[in-house]
């Protein structure tokens, strides 16, 4: 069973958001790798804007293959979160909510989900052919140089994630292993 | 002697790059399906069936698989009667390689210097190239497009010899409990076992060649690996690490003799999306 959600993501729908919960989302996502993280975090320190607006954001840790003629983009599946564990809390404490990629966060990125209120959201590793077809438009609007890393703009359409950490301290990874962990003497 | 000409094994591998990262083997397939009947987790069931599902969805629509398209690992088994004409070989690999990912568009995932600038190099190359003289007149290509995030989750230790047996079985089910939900499981895990420390590593890339689930001819490497096969598959990770019974889709475990006073292991990670290729000119 999957729930239809509708981006922004603000505190009156994060509220309802469960850890193990599955969603489709629907609306406007921002992609950022590690080098984007960078900048965005070092214009932060130098009070310069970021190049979009950060406050109910969300952000899919993302950067996909090159997009064949004729098509939206090409496969676009999550990349490991973990790397961007060292930027995160900063732009947590911007405003960012939503936060979408595979693999576990840092003890200070899951606290700061619970004080600030953000969820993290895992998508599945490997299936970027598959999360492609949710993506109905996508725009660099930023460091474009990076390429394959630059800073996009999707629209997607049903995006299907699942709730990994909720603002509640829920971790899935923890929860599921528990369930099916077998303990050898 | 046989000839074969530079060009050849350019074209080959751009093509093997190409296809490579569209299609997964049948073998690993085969054994995701398993790994769903096997499961016991709805939630790691229903990721399963997400991955077969975009498998179809890549070769029908040519997307690739995932979008890390990887670094190049080239391994060649070149026979000694073969003789390359009409260019060098490690130039026509990557010229193969640059072919591939621009033709195939696939991402180009290299930059120029690992502590410094990190410029992309815009074509994938430089290939991690291996070759074994072997033998022969043929040229035997293998190509594999490994991602970033699972072989991150790599990792290598010298154990003591007097560490032994267990000590390979708990370094590698303790990494695999580290590591967890990072290196997109279910994995398939590639162990080297002796050497020096760089052969280690060699071994356990290079047993990732082999088809998925395919035990050891050594009747004592294979029961290493469905032992510690068995140990991870407890450890309820699963599929993305949502929690879980299949954790891995196989152990592959080789070995090579090393030195009295060593006892190297290597893990070299492989996510689901195992993607690898052969030819032979």
């Amino acid at each position: 069973m999957s729930k239809k959600v509708t981006l922004p993501l603000t505190d009156e729908v994060l509220k309802d958001l469960k850890t193990g919960d599955n969603l489709l989302l629907t609306g406007v996502i921002y992609t950022a790798r590690d080098a984007v993280h960078k900048r965005m975090v070092e214009a932060l320190g130098q009070g310069k804007p970021l190049p979009f607006d950060i406050k109910g954001a969300t952000i899919y840790y993302m950067g996909p293959t090159p997009t064949r003629p004729g098509r939206i983009i090409g496969s676009a599946g999550p990349t490991t979160s973990s790397r961007m564990d060292a930027y995160a809390l900063r732009l947590i404490t911007e405003g960012l909510k939503g936060m979408i990629g595979k693999g576990s966060r840092s003890g200070d990125v899951k606290d700061a989900m619970v004080k600030y209120k953000a969820v993290y959201l895992g998508a599945i590793g490997g299936a970027g052919a598959l999360i492609s077809r949710s993506i109905k438009k996508a725009e660099v609007v930023a460091y474009e140089e990076l390429g394959a890393e630059a800073l996009r703009r999707l629209e997607v359409e049903d995006f299907h994630v699942t709730v990994v950490n909720d603002i509640y301290g829920g971790d899935l990874y923890e929860e599921g292993k528990a369930k099916y962990q077998v303990k050898t003497p | 002697m046989k000839e074969i000409q530079a060009g050849d094994i350019t074209n080959t591998i751009a093509r093997l790059f190409e296809h490579s990262c569209h299609y997964l083997p049948p073998d690993v397939i085969a054994a995701l399906k398993q790994a769903k009947e096997k499961e016991k987790s709805q939630v790691c069931r229903d990721v399963l069936d997400r991955i077969l599902e975009n498998v179809e969805i890549a070769g029908k629509e040519q997307i690739p698989l995932c979008q890390d398209t990887g670094a190049a690992v080239v391994m060649l088994e070149l026979g000694q009667e073969v003789h390359i004409t009409k260019g060098d070989l490690y130039t026509a690999v990557n010229a193969g390689v640059r072919q591939g990912h621009d033709k195939g568009y696939l991402r180009k995932s290299i930059v120029s210097q690992p502590c410094f600038a990190r410029v992309n190099t815009q074509d994938n190359t430089p290939a991690m190239i291996h070759t074994d003289i072997v033998p022969g007149d043929r040229l035997k290509i293998s190509v594999l497009p490994k991602g970033g995030g699972s072989e991150n989750c790599s990792s290598l230790t010298v154990l003591t010899p007097a560490e032994g047996r267990q000590g390979v079985v708990d370094f590698v089910v303790n990494l695999v409990d580290e590591v967890g939900s990072n290196p997109c499981p279910p994995v398939i895990i590639g162990v080297g076992i002796g050497g020096t420390t760089d052969k280690a590593m060699f071994i356990a890339k290079k047993a990732l060649l082999r088809k998925v689930g395919e035990p050891s001819p050594d009747p004592e490497v294979a029961d290493l690996e469905r032992e510690i096969l068995g140990r991870v598959n407890n450890l309820g990770i699963g599929a993305m690490g949502y929690g879980g019974t299949v954790t891995a889709l196989a152990v592959h475990a080789e070995t090579f003799p090393c030195h009295i006073a060593s006892m190297p292991v290597a893990v070299n990670m492989q996510c689901w999306c195992a993607r690898r290729e052969e030819a032979v000119l």
